[in-house]
């Protein structure tokens, strides 16, 4: 319990950053984070539940998950997490954790390879997380017209879809924002509606 | 680094062995949670070994996440968890749970004033 005095609890949030494999992922949080990324491995057991003696799960029974992540202090008793997302969605298990409380997501898409995204879309819609696509432009070619990608990608009007450079410091932040932004309009128009 | 020299870790034995084989920690911590090192924790007289030191020193000055703590040590997040829960249930660290912030959860204003917060922090950068 938080004494009266102390109304600031310390406290810490997350942003997610997906999509495929190779389109900048770790990048993009390394053009904000005031850490170089840092990665933590995950080990998967073929026996999901905890083993508690000596006799453990065989070698070939695990796998390790990778993930890139960063940091922003946004004040003394408040820092922001982006965790990028195992390069393979076949991990699934260690999406649930990442997203769990997240503030919602960012899919990093290279238009050249669209369908890497759409099981993470999927994925995000399920889950009820909120996410905006972000279009990695390399070399500032805007290859695609937005509502073009909006089409392959099935997603509705109501979900942002910009252009950005992932080694860009303030388009990333551009990003960070356009996100937090929405998922705030987001709980606006809820408690509207509950009114 | 800290464990098992040049080992790699590819094997789940190796890692757990830290935390005696136990994959179960005695307290859930998010990824993103945030460790203090408590005053008993730097006082040092209770510490129980190795891993218990490179924690209560890593956390001693800014906060730091499980997943900084898992990363920097170079174990599995699994690990850093049974490690930070025993320490935390023996008053050495002091764990820092996260604003969740799912739609059906949560008190809503908090949600909302943080996002507010983090919101005016990203400006700023």
């Amino acid at each position: 319990m938080n004494s009266p005095e102390d109304t600031s609890r310390v406290t810490s949030a997350k942003i997610v950053i997906a999509g495929g494999f190779g389109v900048g992922k770790t990048t993009l949080v390394g053009s904000v984070s005031e850490i170089t990324p840092l990665t933590t491995e995950a080990i998967m057991t073929s026996a999901s539940e905890g083993v508690d003696d000596n006799n453990l799960v065989p070698d070939k029974a695990t796998t390790t998950v990778a993930m890139d992540f960063g940091r922003i202090t946004i004040d003394q008793d408040l820092i922001l997490y982006l965790f990028g997302t195992p390069g393979q969605t076949r991990f699934w298990f260690m999406w649930d954790e990442l997203v769990r409380g997240a503030i919602g997501a960012i899919v990093l898409v290279d238009t050249r390879r669209l369908a890497d995204c759409f099981s993470v879309i999927d994925f995000f819609e399920h889950r009820k997380l909120p996410y905006l696509v972000a279009v990695n432009c390399f070399d500032g070619k805007q290859l695609h017209e937005i509502q073009d990608i909006r089409d392959a990608l099935q997603i509705s009007q109501e979900v942002p879809v910009l252009y950005t450079d992932a080694r860009n410091r303030e388009s990333t932040k551009q990003v960070l924002i356009k996100l937090v932004e929405y998922v705030l309009s987001m709980r606006r128009t809820r408690t509207v509606g509950v009114h | 680094m800290v464990l098992g020299g040049d080992e790699p870790t590819g094997s789940l034995v190796r890692p757990y062995a830290v935390t005696r084989g136990r994959t179960r920690p005695q307290l859930e911590i998010a990824l993103e949670a945030l460790v203090e090192t408590t005053a008993r924790g730097r006082s040092g007289q209770f510490l129980g070994g190795r891993e218990q030191k490179v924690i209560v020193d890593l956390c001693g000055g800014r906060l730091q996440s499980l997943a900084e703590i898992a990363a920097r040590m170079e174990v599995p997040l699994g690990v850093a968890r049974v490690l930070v829960a025993d320490m935390a249930a023996d008053g050495l660290l002091a764990v820092h749970e996260p604003t969740g912030f799912d739609a059906d959860g949560g008190d809503e204003s908090v949600g909302t004033e943080l996002l507010e917060r983090v919101l005016s922090g990203l400006r700023r950068l």
